[in-house]
Parts: C-alpha cells; sequence; structure tokens
C-alpha cells in the first residue's frame, strides 16, 4: 500500500511536467499543424538558459526560473519568424524536414556551446525531503509540480478565456475567414509558437536542477511530447494534461510492478492501445471539415 | 588534348602530394586510435579518460616520444553508442591506419568494437569495461587494464563480512555492465548466504528512477548495490534520498568520481559507498605514489577537476600501456604491439599492469588485475574504508 501510494505521488510529479511538454507541443502540433521536432531543443534550451541564467549569471533561481521562460518565448518567436513565416502555405512534410533540421542545429549548438558533460543546478530548497507518513517527496518536486500546475492553469485560460486566445482557434480554424475578421494572421503565428516554445521551456528550466542537464535531455522529451499529444488528441489542452498523467502512470505502474526494463516502453504501449480502439486519440478536437 | 594534359598533370599531382603527405605524417608521428563516449549519457566519463591520456601523450613527448617519434592521439567520440563505436573504431583502423586503439569505456561499447579488431587484426588496450564477457569471448586483439565485475565482486568478498549484508537489491544501468556485474555480484552474494532481492534494470539515458526506487525501498533489504556511471549515480542518490531511502547504498564499476557525487548530489551522497579502482585522496597508498603524485598535479596544473582523476587514471595508464607496448616492440605495427603486450610488466597507478590470459585456449584476451579500494563518503568527505 505504500509502495502504491509513493508510485502515485511520483507519478502526479512526474504527469504534471509531462502535461506542461505536451500542451506545449499541442498547441504547435495539434493547433498549428506543424511537426515540431524542436519541441525538445526548446526543453533543453529552458534548462540551459535556466544554467546560464541561474549558475553562471548568479541571478536568483526564482527569477532565474522566469527569465529562462521568456528567453524560450523569444527563441519559439524567432524560429517561427525565421523558419517558419517563409514556409505559410508550404505542405506539412516541408515545415517537418525543417524542424528537423532545426533539432540537429539546435542540439548540435548546445553540444558547441557548452560541451557533452552534464551541467547541474543547485537550488534554495532543503535536500530533507517533506515525509508525510511513510510517503516522502522532494521539496523541489513538490514545487515543481505547483509550478506545473499553475503554467497549466495560465494556458488553459489564455487559449479559452482570452481575446487572443480566441483569435488563436480562429486563425487555426479558418485563416482566410480569420483574417477579413480583421485578426493579425501573422502575429498569431508567431505568438502561438512563442507560447508553445515557452512552455517547454518551462518545463526543461523546471526539470533541469531535479536532473541534470545535458545537449541529448531533449531528445527524450521530444519523443514522450508526441506521445502525449497523440494519446490526448491533438489540439486539445485538456487531453495533452490528461496524458500527460496517464503517460506518467503508466511508466510508474508499469516499472514498478511490471518490469523496469521496459519502462519506456509501457508508455507506447498504452498508446497503441489507445490508438486501436480511439485513432483521434483520447480527446480530439472536433474536426472542421473543408 | 590541352584539356586531357591538365587533368593527368592534376592526377599526378594529386598522387605525388597524397604520397607525400601519408609518408610525411608516418614519419613525424605514431598514431595511437583513441575511441570514448564525448557526448550522450558518458561523457563526463569519457571527457576525464582522455584528458587523461592527453597527460600521457604530453608526459612521453616531452620525454622524446617514441622510436625518435612523437606520438599522436587520434581522439574520436562514440557518443555513447556501440553503433558509433564501431564505426568510430572502423574509421580510426582502415582511414587512419592507426597501429593501436584505446577504449571504448563502457562494456556494450568495447563488445561492439571487438569483431573490427578481428577483422583487421589490430589490438585495443580495455581501459574501463568491466563486463566478463570482454575477455572470455576468445578475442586475441582485447587487452584490458580495468577490472571485471567478476574480479571486483571476488575482491569485495573480502570486504563484505565488515559491511554485515543481510539482504540486497540491486538497481543497474540497462547494459552488458550493468546486468553483468548485477550477475557477478549476486553469484559471489548467494555462495555468502547473504540473500538477493530485486534486481532493477534503468534505462542508460533514463533520468528519473523513482519508480525503482520506491520499489525498493518497500523490500526488507538492508543495502542497495547500484551500477552505473557518474551522471546516472548522481540522480540515483538524489532520488533516493528524496524518497526517504536509509538502506545502505555500495556503487560498483569504478566510474563514479566521489568527489563529483559530493558537488552534485550533496548531502545525499553521505553514506553511500564505492567501489574503485584508484585513490587519488591518499596518494601515499597508491602502488607508485611517486606516479600518482605527478599525474596529480599535471591533472590540476590543466585546470581539471580533481573530481575526474578516479576515472582519468585509466586513461594515463591505457596510453602509457600502449607506449610501453610500442617502445618494446620496437615498431609501430598492429603485430608486434599485440605481440610486446602480452610482455607488459610496468608500474601503473593502480598496481603492476600485467596481461595474464583468460578465455579459451588458443584465442585468449589479456586481463590485467588492478587493486580495489572501498570509500565511503561521510560528511561531504572521502573516507578509505577498505582495500
Amino acid at each position: 500500500m505504500t509502495e502504491l501510494l509513493q508510485h502515485i505521488v511520483n507519478t502526479l510529479i512526474l504527469g504534471s511536467t509531462y502535461a506542461l511538454l505536451g500542451i506545449g507541443l499541442t498547441l504547435i502540433f495539434g493547433i498549428m499543424r506543424v511537426v515540431n521536432f524542436a519541441h525538445g531543443e526548446l526543453y533543453s534550451f529552458g534548462a540551459y538558459a535556466l544554467y546560464f541564467v541561474g549558475v553562471m549569471l548568479g541571478l536568483n533561481f526564482f527569477l532565474a526560473l522566469i527569465v529562462a521562460v521568456v528567453l524560450g518565448c523569444f527563441a519559439g518567436a524567432l524560429i517561427e519568424v525565421v523558419l517558419l513565416r517563409p514556409m505559410r502555405g508550404a505542405d506539412i512534410d516541408t515545415t517537418m524536414l525543417v524542424m528537423i533540421g532545426a533539432m540537429i542545429v539546435m542540439q548540435n549548438g548546445e553540444q558547441f556551446v557548452w560541451g557533452g558533460v552534464a551541467k547541474s543546478v543547485s537550488t534554495p530548497f532543503p535536500e530533507l525531503p517533506l515525509v508525510i507518513g511513510s510517503i516522502s517527496v522532494s521539496w523541489l518536486r513538490l514545487f515543481v509540480f505547483c509550478a506545473a500546475l499553475a503554467l497549466i492553469g495560465v494556458s488553459y485560460l489564455l487559449i479559452n478565456r482570452t481575446k487572443l486566445g480566441k483569435a488563436m482557434r480562429a486563425t487555426f480554424q479558418d485563416r482566410d475567414a480569420a483574417s477579413l475578421m480583421g485578426v493579425n494572421i501573422q502575429f498569431i503565428y508567431m505568438a502561438t509558437f512563442a507560447i508553445g516554445s515557452s512552455l517547454a521551456a518551462a518545463a526543461g528550466a523546471l526539470l533541469g536542477p531535479v536532473y541534470v542537464i545535458s545537449p541529448q535531455m531533449g531528445n527524450l522529451a521530444s519523443l514522450k511530447a508526441f506521445a502525449i499529444v497523440i494519446l490526448g488528441g491533438l489540439g486539445s489542452i485538456g487531453g495533452a494534461t490528461i496524458g500527460g498523467f496517464l503517460l506518467a502512470l503508466a511508466e510508474e505502474l508499469g516499472a514498478g510492478y511490471v518490469s523496469s526494463g521496459y519502462r519506456d516502453a509501457m508508455g507506447f504501449l498504452i498508446i497503441i492501445v489507445v490508438l486501436l480502439f480511439k485513432p483521434t486519440g483520447l480527446f480530439a478536437r472536433a474536426e472542421r471539415i473543408g | 588534348m590541352k584539356r586531357a594534359h591538365g587533368l593527368i598533370t592534376g592526377a599526378a599531382l594529386a598522387a605525388a602530394m597524397s604520397t607525400a603527405l601519408a609518408t610525411g605524417a608516418a614519419a613525424q608521428t605514431i598514431k595511437i586510435g583513441v575511441n570514448e563516449p564525448l557526448t550522450g549519457p558518458f561523457a563526463a566519463s569519457g571527457t576525464y579518460v582522455v584528458n587523461g591520456a592527453k597527460i600521457a601523450a604530453d608526459e612521453i613527448n616531452a620525454k622524446g616520444g617514441l622510436l625518435g617519434r612523437k606520438i599522436e592521439l587520434l581522439i574520436e567520440d562514440n557518443k555513447s553508442n556501440p553503433t558509433e563505436a564501431a564505426a568510430v573504431a572502423e574509421k580510426l583502423i582502415s582511414g587512419d591506419k592507426v597501429p593501436v586503439i584505446m577504449g571504448a569505456w563502457g562494456s556494450s561499447l568495447t563488445l561492439a568494437v571487438m569483431p573490427k579488431l578481428m577483422e583487421y587484426k589490430v589490438p585495443m588496450v580495455v581501459e574501463t569495461s568491466s563486463s566478463s564477457k570482454i575477455t572470455t569471448s576468445g578475442n586475441s586483439y582485447i587487452f584490458r587494464i580495468s577490472p571485471p565485475s567478476s574480479v571486483e565482486a571476488t575482491e569485495f568478498k573480502a570486504i563484505m563480512p565488515s559491511l554485515g549484508i543481510k539482504k540486497a537489491d540491486f538497481l543497474v544501468i540497462n547494459n552488458d555492465w550493468g546486468r553483468g556485474s548485477a550477475e557477478d555480484f549476486g553469484k559471489i552474494m548467494k555462495a555468502q548466504n547473504i540473500q538477493v532481492g530485486l534486481v532493477e534494470i534503468m534505462d542508460q539515458a533514463a533520468q528519473d528512477m523513482s519508480a525503482q526506487l520506491a520499489k525498493i525501498k518497500a523490500t526488507d533489504s538492508d543495502t542497495i548495490m547500484v551500477t552505473t556511471a557518474v551522471e546516472q549515480l548522481t540522480l540515483v542518490l538524489k532520488q533516493a534520498a528524496a524518497l526517504g531511502i536509509t538502506k545502505r547504498i555500495v556503487t560498483t564499476g569504478g566510474s563514479q568520481n566521489p568527489d563529483q557525487l559530493i558537488e552534485q548530489a550533496g548531502a545525499a551522497a553521505n553514506g553511500s559507498m564505492h567501489l574503485t579502482t584508484f585513490a587519488p585522496w591518499y596518494p601515499d597508498k597508491t602502488p607508485d605514489p611517486a606516479a600518482t603524485k605527478y599525474f596529480l598535479g599535471e591533472w590540476k596544473k590543466r585546470g581539471y577537476a580533481i573530481a575526474g582523476a578516479t576515472e582519468s587514471f585509466r586513461g594515463y595508464d591505457g596510453i602509457r600501456t600502449i607506449a610501453n607496448a610500442i617502445q618494446r616492440a620496437g615498431k609501430a605495427e598492429p603485430a608486434a604491439i599485440t605481440d610486446a603486450l602480452w610482455t607488459t610488466d610496468f608500474p601503473g597507478l593502480n598496481g603492476q599492469i600485467k596481461f595474464q590470459k583468460q578465455g579459451p585456449t588458443g584465442k585468449e584476451s589479456g586481463q590485467s588485475m588492478p587493486n580495489l579500494y572501498l570509500i565511503k563518503i561521510e560528511n561531504e568527505k572521502i573516507i578509505l574504508s577498505g582495500s
């Protein structure tokens, strides 16, 4: 029983960051229809930004986190303007190739700048864990959980409750109609990509100190983000959130009760099963036809 | 006509130049291939080994080189990936024509390189890998200076009683190294009436081991035997502390870099014990104190973090082993170096380097037997607790 409770606590914490990764990608992949292979690189960009600002420049940890997210936002905007704007109207395969190129350049760039050896970031949180009964959890992970939940809430409100969110949804439903209604299409594309990127950077900056920061950290993150988005259904924020938690649960229980050797396979097994029965994912956004 | 003439001149010129380049380079240096992980999950360890190798090369060259020529290290990154390790070996042997290689850090990486050595008949000094398979599979081009996990386990047997282990769980990296260690240590423990509980596996790129640790936390074992490299080990220690695990943690494999653990895991490293093959904190207790001090002095002078010394000494000894063999072989050719390696007998930083025969008769591999130390981290300090 204790073991199960500990697995569930682990799941909640891991799931919150998976959800963050998934939401960022669902905006870009699900709504914008850009197969963003560089999503994991924005995740590692966030982690390195935190390392640079927090460790090398010595800024306060919490301020450094915010700066890292803002930098991630700018990086996303830059990628959109430089790489994707000229591709507007090109088919999905072309932009996919461009994003694969971006991924390779970013990962090798990180390796060039920071070297291949992993970096670690220390935090102001106490090293002794919070112990409740027989369950224990580190303060840092608890903070990561709360911050991730807050960011998930903010994204939900942004997309569903603000004018910007409405314009975003309108643009990707029907670009021409939205444009005729006075929506600044170019800005919306850039903003959506930037928001998705900043969420990935936030996940990286939050998890960097929990784990270690290395140029390859984005590979697995990318893979998992795609899995979450497909599991949850393209374009659905709620779906990506639940998908994130589900993936974490599958991994945690799979490793705990089946075999730790196949931990990463568990998640993908679940996805295969879900797709067999519900090919559009668990919570697919209604497609507009035509 | 004029055009054909130009072409021929061009081709002749190119041919002349390439011959000149080839002979020029051969006359200048003796090439030694170095096949190490400089990126990927083992980047820290591979980089330390390479830095140690560079110290050895510079030391040898400062003393006038070998056979009147300078040595040159051709360092290639195998990306912590067995496929890449084999490709790097191919490139070093057939492209750069190196007569000897040092590598490839991890057991799976080394095992991937081994068929290439057979194919081209080029010897390799294995500086880190510890899977027993490496020296028992019948590859006569393998000369290993690190202890296989079976030897590590046998030496650990002498230390075990003082620890009073009753039941142990294993948490090991999912490759030949980790699985091999779990098997070898498990065998020794069972023979000593120590119960072996769970054997949990972690992917080499995994960053979150909470699930495995939560499972281990719930068992009635008193000790966790962990086998992995320093990056993942740091995470294991931090995550074990976060889960409130108080069981004794003993690590194997010699790639723990205790100073780095203290620096990156902090208090979470306290109480953990590590089997290592070098004790740079106590140079006077090493087999060759003068050489140890020279090496540590150079390491410091180059501004490297002291944490790397427990790992990098293998790169240093590996290159010295190769240089020693080339010197005695009298020529930098694979067959002559292979023969000379068999008669190696010189003091390494961790004991005499001398190859014993292992594996099937007629195609034995060489295995040198280094010392083993058990160290403990207490209050973020390193204490020698057994050897």
